[in-house]
């Protein structure tokens, strides 16, 4: 398929703000709007997380965030979600490959159902896959033969990040092998290189940045990730706990304090995770974000 | 030898077997379970099925779930639309820094987002103890739903609308301008056609969000049934009661609406795929 647009790099990019007069009348009162609402909306309900949190002395809040419970939900959060988005690396960047570079029957279904973790409630998504992977139900069933257990445990965990978050690597992963030149891979495979060659040598330099952007993103939605999660992972203590639902947890004891601990860590995690992100697509995927 | 293909992966066995996986974990991973939703739903029968939807709770629930979603959508609209319009047409310090702002809902986790919100303005929270001298309550009642929710849903239509925005330039706005017209003027007869199909798509997706948030909005919700109970709270309610066929029964209509909203994004990108002015003119200014 043709993209019109000019291959990434061919053309020079234009600079369409380099004039210093601004023409277009609306800037007070689009940036009033935008800057009252991130305000408001944004970063007022941070200043409760930060007042609660500053009413405990340091020695509460270690105490709080380095129980044990709490810190076992920490590993299995971190490798769960590690677990399901190097799965979704790999899924995503062959369900991209498939819909980039080949016609099949079906495509525009495939296409369209990706999306489907996006569209369907996290909460559905919880009940139908702990159905699906229950003792009784239809994969629970045809994996217990093989001695798997999928359902109350960890890798019920895993199911529901992966599930959840497929729709990240594929999105990234898409429009970088749809703007990719097909020259220098012609030039490699006519010059003989095998396929495995030119696709380590040729394509995947060009692929990797979006790549780990979407592992990256389907990172950062894993951690956080709780609705499709409750349901299928039995939720037992230093076992199948995540650390959302540790937060949970503490809120239903109407322990406020510790809630606010365990928030205020997993917040600063995705924080950082969302700025590194941000400057690493500013860095490497800028034509991803229209030039 | 000359090689017979051109392109990685051209060769049939590669072709077919690559379709072949995909095909095959599409399927076990995405469709199947959509599928289990409706045959969970039916699996006692149409008249269940009709019981089960009709029943007083969860019609209060679709009722709750559609006046939150009426409420955040149209506020994310004019947010979402300000914001494209001052990040992309405007140059100004801290503009990268409002990008990146506006991707905070989509870093946080629904509960510290819940969370954030009942902390302030709940009944120990420093806006809360203050609203509560002049009884109002916002947590634990529909106003928390609707607040966490345009919360959570805030960076759907900005998202949509920046990088096209930005990709589409404003020569055309500044011509009508220019010209006279005015700024309002502007916005409905040119930039409003440019991004139509944009706009469309981000509101189905803040839409299918408001619609099916969990995490944010049982933190701040109670989870009073018939009050306070949103259809996706509605649906963890009848599991844990072990009503798995009536849990699937209201399932099945936020999968459908999941469904509608993959079906409308489809029809959207394939109305944005055709340029609507064939071979745009780029005359300056």
């Amino acid at each position: 398929m043709s993209v019109s647009s000019q291959a990434a790099g061919a053309a020079p990019a234009r600079r369409r703000f380099g004039r210093s007069k601004r023409v277009l009348p609306g800037f007070g009162l689009s940036l009033g709007i935008s800057l009252f609402f991130v305000s408001l909306v944004l970063l007022l309900p941070l200043t409760g997380l930060v007042m609660e949190t500053s009413g405990m002395t340091w020695d509460q809040f270690w105490f709080t965030v380095t129980d044990p419970r709490v810190v076992a939900s920490y590993k299995v959060t971190l490798w769960t979600a590690l677990a399901a988005s190097l799965f979704n690396g790999f899924f995503g960047l062959l369900l991209a490959w498939v819909l980039v570079r080949y016609d099949f029957p079906g495509k525009r279904i495939v296409d369209a159902v990706v999306d489907l973790p996006f569209a369907l409630p996290t909460a559905v998504a919880g009940i139908t896959l702990a159905t699906l992977f229950a003792q009784n139900g239809w994969y629970g069933q045809a994996l217990a033969k093989a001695g798997i257990e999928v359902a109350y445990t960890p890798l019920g965990i895993v199911v529901a990040m992966a599930f959840t978050s497929i729709p990240f690597v594929v999105r990234t992963v898409q429009p970088v092998l749809e703007e990719m030149s097909p020259a220098d891979e012609e030039a490699a495979v006519s010059l003989g290189a095998s396929d495995g060659r030119v696709f380590r040598k040729v394509i995947f330099p060009s692929l990797w940045p979006a790549l780990v952007t979407g592992i990256a993103l389907s990172f950062t939605r894993s951690l956080g990730e709780f609705g499709a999660i409750i349901f299928i992972a039995g939720n037992t203590p230093y076992v199948s706990e995540v650390t959302s639902l540790m937060i949970f947890v503490r809120l239903q004891e109407y322990d406020y304090a510790a809630a606010s601990a365990i928030a205020s860590l997993v917040l600063m995690v995705s924080l950082v995770l969302l700025f590194a992100i941000n400057i690493w697509q500013g860095r490497y995927l800028r034509r991803l974000e229209g030039r | 030898m000359a090689a017979r293909h051109h392109r990685v992966g051209d060769q049939p066995w590669v072709r077919r077997s690559l379709v072949g996986l995909a095909l095959g974990i599409t399927l076990v991973l995405l469709v199947i379970p959509l599928v289990v939703i409706f045959y969970q739903a039916l699996s006692a029968g149409w008249s269940t099925f009709a019981g089960n939807v009709m029943d007083e709770f969860t019609l209060h629930a679709i009722g709750l779930t559609l006046f939150v979603a009426l409420l955040t959508v149209p506020l994310n609209l004019v947010f979402g639309t300000a914001l494209a319009w001052s990040v992309t047409r405007f140059r100004f310090p801290g503009r990268k820094l409002l990008i990146t702002l506006i991707d905070i809902p989509f870093a946080v986790s629904p509960v510290v987002a819940g969370l954030l919100y009942l902390l302030l303005y709940g009944r120990n929270g420093w806006v809360g103890s203050w609203l509560t001298e002049y009884d109002i309550q916002l947590m634990f009642s529909w106003p928390g739903i609707v607040m966490v929710t345009v919360f959570v849903t805030c960076p759907f239509v900005a998202r949509e609308l920046i990088p096209l925005m930005q990709q589409q330039g404003s020569e055309e706005e500044e011509a009508g301008v220019v010209l006279g017209a005015s700024g309002w003027r502007v916005f409905r007869k040119i930039t409003l056609p440019n991004i139509k199909w944009a706009l469309i798509y981000g509101v189905i997706l803040t839409n299918a969000r408001a619609v099916g948030e969990f995490g944010a909005v049982s933190v701040v919700s109670g989870n009073i049934r018939g009050q306070t109970n949103t259809l996706p709270l509605h649906v963890e309610l009848l599991y844990q009661d072990y009503n798995v066929v009536g849990a699937f029964a209201s399932a099945s209509l936020l999968a459908g609406i999941a469904i509608l909203t993959l079906i409308a994004k489809a029809f959207v990108e394939w109305r944005q795929s055709r340029p609507e002015h064939p071979a745009p003119e780029k005359g300056g200014v």
